[in-house]
């Protein structure tokens, strides 16, 4: 199982309130988890990426590890402290607007 | 027992006002859906207890809600608007053609008849349509993809289709508004469309012919008598007789023609509502006083409203979607503020109190009139 902490918002609209565990097969890549995510939450669908694109949305970041994910392809593979469940993979709402 | 139900959307949430027919004592519920832009609240005159919401963020993008139980409990439903095939460009700020992107839905018009259907106008302009209670949405793409559209370009609020009005009569009409395209009617259910600005004058537009690039605020229409429409431009409050073939101006003696919200009495079709803004470039109230204006001869001749109005140091905007008016017997009339007061008229205007004063920005206002 992955884990996956959500913000604030989004917890709130996939009615949970602490992080959430979405298993992935296969490949462990931000694609793979993201489609999972979006099928066990599906009102989480367009919040994230973009619906039709499955471009992430500019105001969304990722992290795990201690590193920006942000920017790495969608088909990437994931750290393996992320796939084996260690560390949460982190969506974040940036910081802007005021 | 009747009463009314006052829908409030903010820039951080919604709220619900209720109260009983006279309109003194009001609940307050909220904030639903607590941080997030509420565009509009809109209930389905077919069945009072189903709502719909748009819901936005600009971090999270754009959801779409229901309400079943007159918004005590909501449930998200379909948040994908694809544009009918390829969309094309418009013309961005610049003159130079861009690409039509999704942004948000500004306004929500559900069916006079059935509860599962509503309308949503979206920026950038498009009309869409949902027949399931908003699971899905269709584009009615005869409106975008009309011969102007290559040259419609934004207002300074983005490119919005805002105002949707659907005759009480005939299912076949629909007229929708578009900032900065204009006023689009279509005769056909919404197959084809052709603009209606004939009579609009805009001083940033050479061409005084200029078929589109209008900036409509809002069109307001009684059902009463659906050929008449009461429109307040960005710059003129305008009177069309002929379901928007022509337009003539009515601004008369108000202390500014600008401003966004127009409506009309709900019992009486000759009496109609502004609140004038001082100008484009200033967007409050002139002279720090919030002050609405009531003609009861369709515009030209008009009379500022005061009553429990603040008349010192107020300078709050009012948004296009945020007036309404009840139908109870004396006609409540209703508006939210930049600022966050809702105020509400229980005799048509005459007096005012603020049913409450510290929501955040007001964005829009509809109210229910429940048996």
């Amino acid at each position: 199982m992955i884990r996956v902490v959500l913000p604030a918002h989004l917890r709130a609209l996939a009615r949970v309130d602490a992080d959430v565990d979405v298993s992935v097969e296969g490949d462990v890549t931000q694609r793979a988890l993201l489609d999972a995510l979006e099928a066990r939450y599906p009102v989480l669908r367009g919040t994230i990426r973009d619906q039709f694109t499955l471009r992430r949305r500019p105001y969304v970041r990722f992290y795990a590890c201690e590193r920006d994910l942000s920017h790495e392809p969608p088909d990437a593979a994931l750290p393996e402290a992320v796939a084996a469940g260690a560390e949460p993979f982190l969506i974040v709402g940036a910081m802007s607007g005021g | 027992m009747s009463g009314v139900r006052v829908l409030v959307g903010t820039r951080k949430g919604a709220f619900i006002l209720t109260s009983d027919g006279k309109r003194q004592n009001w609940e307050v519920s909220g904030p639903h859906f607590g941080g997030w832009e509420i565009y509009h609240v809109k209930g389905s005159p077919a069945d009072p207890n189903r709502l719909y919401a748009s819901q936005s963020s600009g971090w999270f993008g754009q959801l779409m809600q229901r309400s079943d139980d007159g918004g005590k409990t909501w449930q998200p439903v379909g948040n994908a608007f694809a544009y009918d095939g390829v969309p094309g460009t418009h013309q961005w700020y610049d003159g130079t053609p861009r690409p039509w992107e999704f942004k948000r839905v500004w306004h929500l018009e559900p069916s006079l008849t059935d509860p599962d259907v509503v309308y949503a106008g979206v920026e950038d302009a498009a009309l869409f349509r949902s027949t399931d209670a908003g699971a899905t949405w269709h584009e009615l793409s005869g409106l975008r993809t009309h011969t102007t559209g290559t040259s419609w370009s934004p207002g300074a609020g983005g490119m919005c289709l805002h105002t949707i009005l659907l005759h009480p009569d005939d299912p076949q009409r629909i007229v929708v508004a578009i900032s900065a395209a204009g006023a689009f009617r279509s005769d056909d259910g919404g197959a084809t469309w052709r603009p209606i600005n004939r009579g609009l004058v805009s001083a940033q537009i050479p061409d005084p012919t200029a078929e589109v690039g209008h900036c409509v605020h809002r069109i307001a229409m009684h059902p009463s008598r659906p050929d008449v429409f009461f429109m307040q431009k960005h710059w003129d409050v305008m009177r069309s007789d002929d379901a928007g073939d022509s337009w003539r101006e009515v601004s008369g003696n108000l202390p500014t023609d600008f401003g966004f919200p127009i409506d009309v009495h709900a019992h009486e079709p000759e009496t109609i509502y502004v609140i004038p803004i001082k100008s484009d470039s200033e967007h409050y109230v002139p002279d720090g006083k919030l002050r609405v204006y009531r003609s009861k001869s369709g515009g030209e001749e008009w009379e500022a409203l005061t009553a429990g109005l603040p008349q010192t140091n107020c300078y709050v905007n009012v948004l296009r979607d945020a007036m309404a008016v009840d139908s109870m017997e004396a006609c409540g009339v209703y508006f939210g503020t930049t600022g966050g007061q809702v105020y509400a008229s229980a005799d048509a205007g005459d007096s005012w109190t603020a049913i409450v004063r510290d929501l955040p920005a007001v964005l829009s206002v509809e109210v229910q009139t429940l048996a």
